[in-house]
């Protein structure tokens, strides 16, 4: 495996009297998926907005392409490389796929001292890029809120990517989704793979974890209970460590396994 | 992979169901209505054309403010109180204190604009909703304008801003005609009424258009052309839309909102100059009301209040409703409290249609 495109370790953040993160350690190389599992409240959420610069770590360090790195805001974890598509922050359902895709990076022509919005250029480029993707716009016109949710999930990577994401962090992607515009999305983060940019998936989901995986590291509590790479570990393992073993494990007995 | 499911949109339609097509409907209504009623009243003709249109563009001039402001997620209520504050100011600095008045009205813009920046960095800095903040001003500015007033002259009605105002170079701009020789051609040609007695027989009893029009009409394109054609027109609706995020891929959300603000205060004065080079004086309860008026026009107009969504060609026609209306029951010798029931009335169909228009276009549910 190359060498690790960012690295967090032992990131710890307190908000007052509360340890959300108590010693993390994770790190993505270029075309790999890392999926950081966890329940609800086990600080996924914490974690991936220190990685983006949402929030400054109490203590520990990232190292970005092996510098240190302190990110002061979203806006320079951007600018180095790195973009959140969060859950449902991801579109703005009233505007239109082109002004999404585009939004905060809007090209420019100039028309002696005016400077306008090339929408010509931005339709083309939305429509080519949604195509890669596997979605064909009726109109690059077309309100977002007219997508279902999974295209919404997809024209957000595509836009990540489009615009020199080198990692992609992707807060549950699929929680909100159907069958099949799960697959579809699963389906993208593999092709955004292949093209080499290290994948951050969190997700509660093992099994949309195991589908496009390449490590998994589960969170409980604030803490790392381990990484383990494809093939070394269980679905259940996984679903155990995640749900903190002991009381799952009852619980499943009672539910037939279905869990 | 077409979508099989996804049915062909048809040109008709697609040139149909747009954000504008309420206020359409609404604005081709009352004009087919007013010419059946009024169609003999002198409504229709030159000095009826220029007598609603003069009020319609009074409306625009602010609505379009409100409207960019609306889109981006805020409202302004304090726009009639700033109309009233502004008119006083610019006649507190050019009569009482014998300013030119070119001076006082560029004075009396700054200071306006710099009131509709703290609007918006109260707003921001507090994360109050605007409605709030600005109500407050609503209040603040009236009294504040009534005090000035008092305290300067011991009236509330502030006159002579006209013999102050002759020979200024920019008291035209915001006062003055234009096309003048084209009116006076028009009347020697006969095509339009002229006065037949008195000091002015011969001329045109419409002289030209008032600068008034020319301002709502510029105003209008900028706005247009501001929303829909440049990068920070799709910051405006991106703040609007959700302004978290829009930060989140770096729009400099705060920095739209507050510059919004500051235009409304800039609209607004735009109005409250005119008025006063039209009427020559200043009045502390001028623009009373105004604020609403503005938000209906852009309501009207197909925006919607949480923002994020609106055109400005809608807002100018809700405004241009609004003056037929107001102007058009006058002409018809109605009632002239019908004028509220009407306009409530349209208030409500409008919205009805832009609503139903809106879930189509954006897939709201």
């Amino acid at each position: 495996m190359t060498e690790p495109i960012i690295e967090m370790k032992n990131i710890e953040k307190h908000f007052g009297a509360v340890i959300a993160l108590g010693g993390v350690s994770f790190d993505v190389c270029p075309g790999e998926v890392h999926c950081l599992l966890g329940d609800n409240g086990a600080g996924k959420s914490t974690f991936i907005k220190t990685m983006s610069g949402v929030h400054r770590p109490t203590s520990g360090t990232i190292l970005f392409e092996g510098r240190e790195m302190n990110f002061e805001s979203p806006r320079d974890a951007m600018a180095a490389g790195i973009a959140t598509v969060y859950q449902d922050l991801a579109m703005i359902p009233l505007m239109s796929v082109t002004r999404n895709f585009w939004m905060g990076n809007e090209p420019i022509r100039k028309i002696g001292p005016f400077r306008f919005f090339d929408f010509e250029l931005a339709n083309r480029v939305t429509m080519e890029e949604m195509a890669k993707m596997g979605i064909n716009l009726r109109e690059p016109s077309q309100a977002v809120g007219t997508l279902s949710g999974g295209e919404r999930q997809t024209v957000a990577i595509a836009r990540a990517v489009y615009f020199g994401a080198k990692v992609l962090i992707l807060d549950e992607p699929t929680s909100a989704l159907g069958v099949r515009q799960t697959s579809n999305v699963l389906a993208t983060i593999d092709k955004v793979r292949k093209q080499g940019i290290a994948v951050v998936f969190i997700t509660h989901n093992v099994r949309h974890a195991l589908a496009v995986g390449d490590r998994f590291t589960v969170l409980n509590r604030g803490r790392t209970l381990g990484t383990a790479r494809r093939g070394e570990i269980t679905p259940e393992e996984l679903q155990d460590m995640m749900a903190g073993g002991q009381e799952l494990a009852q619980l499943e007995s009672s539910l037939g396994g279905t869990v | 992979m077409t979508d099989e499911r996804l049915k062909q949109v048809s040109t008709l339609r697609r040139i149909m169901i747009r954000p504008e097509l309420g206020a359409i409907s609404g604005a081709i209504l009352v004009f087919v209505f007013f010419l059946m009623i009024a169609g003999d009243s002198g409504m229709f003709a030159p000095q009826g054309i220029q007598n609603w249109t003069v009020v319609s563009a009074q409306f625009a001039i602010i609505a379009v403010g409100a409207c960019l402001l609306m889109i981006a997620g805020e409202f302004d209520l304090s726009v009639g109180s700033m109309i009233g504050f502004a008119g006083i100011v610019i006649a507190i600095l050019s009569v009482q204190w014998g300013w030119p008045v070119w001076a006082a009205i560029l004075v009396t813009f700054a200071l306006t604009i710099s009131l509709g920046a703290v609007n918006g960095f109260l707003v921001i800095k507090t994360g109050l909703p605007s409605f709030i903040v600005t109500l407050a001003f609503l209040y603040i500015l009236r009294g504040l304008t009534i005090w000035l007033s008092i305290l300067t002259t011991q009236k509330t009605v502030i006159g002579g801003v006209k013999k102050a105002a002759e020979g200024d170079w920019l008291a035209p701009i915001f006062g003055g005609k234009v096309f003048t020789g084209f009116f006076q051609w028009m009347a020697d040609q006969g095509w339009i009424e002229t006065f037949t007695r008195g000091t002015r027989a011969g001329q045109p009893v419409v002289e030209g258009v008032p600068m008034l029009i020319i301002w709502a009409l510029g105003l209008i394109i900028f706005g247009q052309v501001l929303l829909t054609k440049t990068r920070f027109g799709n910051w405006i609706f991106a703040a609007g839309g959700d302004a978290q995020a829009a930060r989140y891929v770096g729009v400099p959300v705060n920095r739209v909102k507050i510059l919004m603000f500051m235009f409304t205060a800039f609209c607004a004065t735009v109005f409250a100059t005119a008025q006063v080079m039209e009427f020559g004086s200043a009045a502390a309860d001028r623009g009373l009301l105004k604020e609403f008026e503005a938000i209906i026009s852009v309501v009207i107009g197909g925006a919607l209040l949480t923002g994020g969504y609106g055109s400005v060609v809608g807002a100018a026609l809700g405004a241009l409703i609004f003056g037929v209306v107001q102007q058009g029951l006058f002409f018809s010798g109605a009632e002239s409290s019908l004028f509220r029931v009407f306009l409530g009335t349209i208030l409500i169909l409008a919205v009805i249609l832009n609503t139903y228009i809106r879930r189509i276009i954006t897939g709201e549910r």
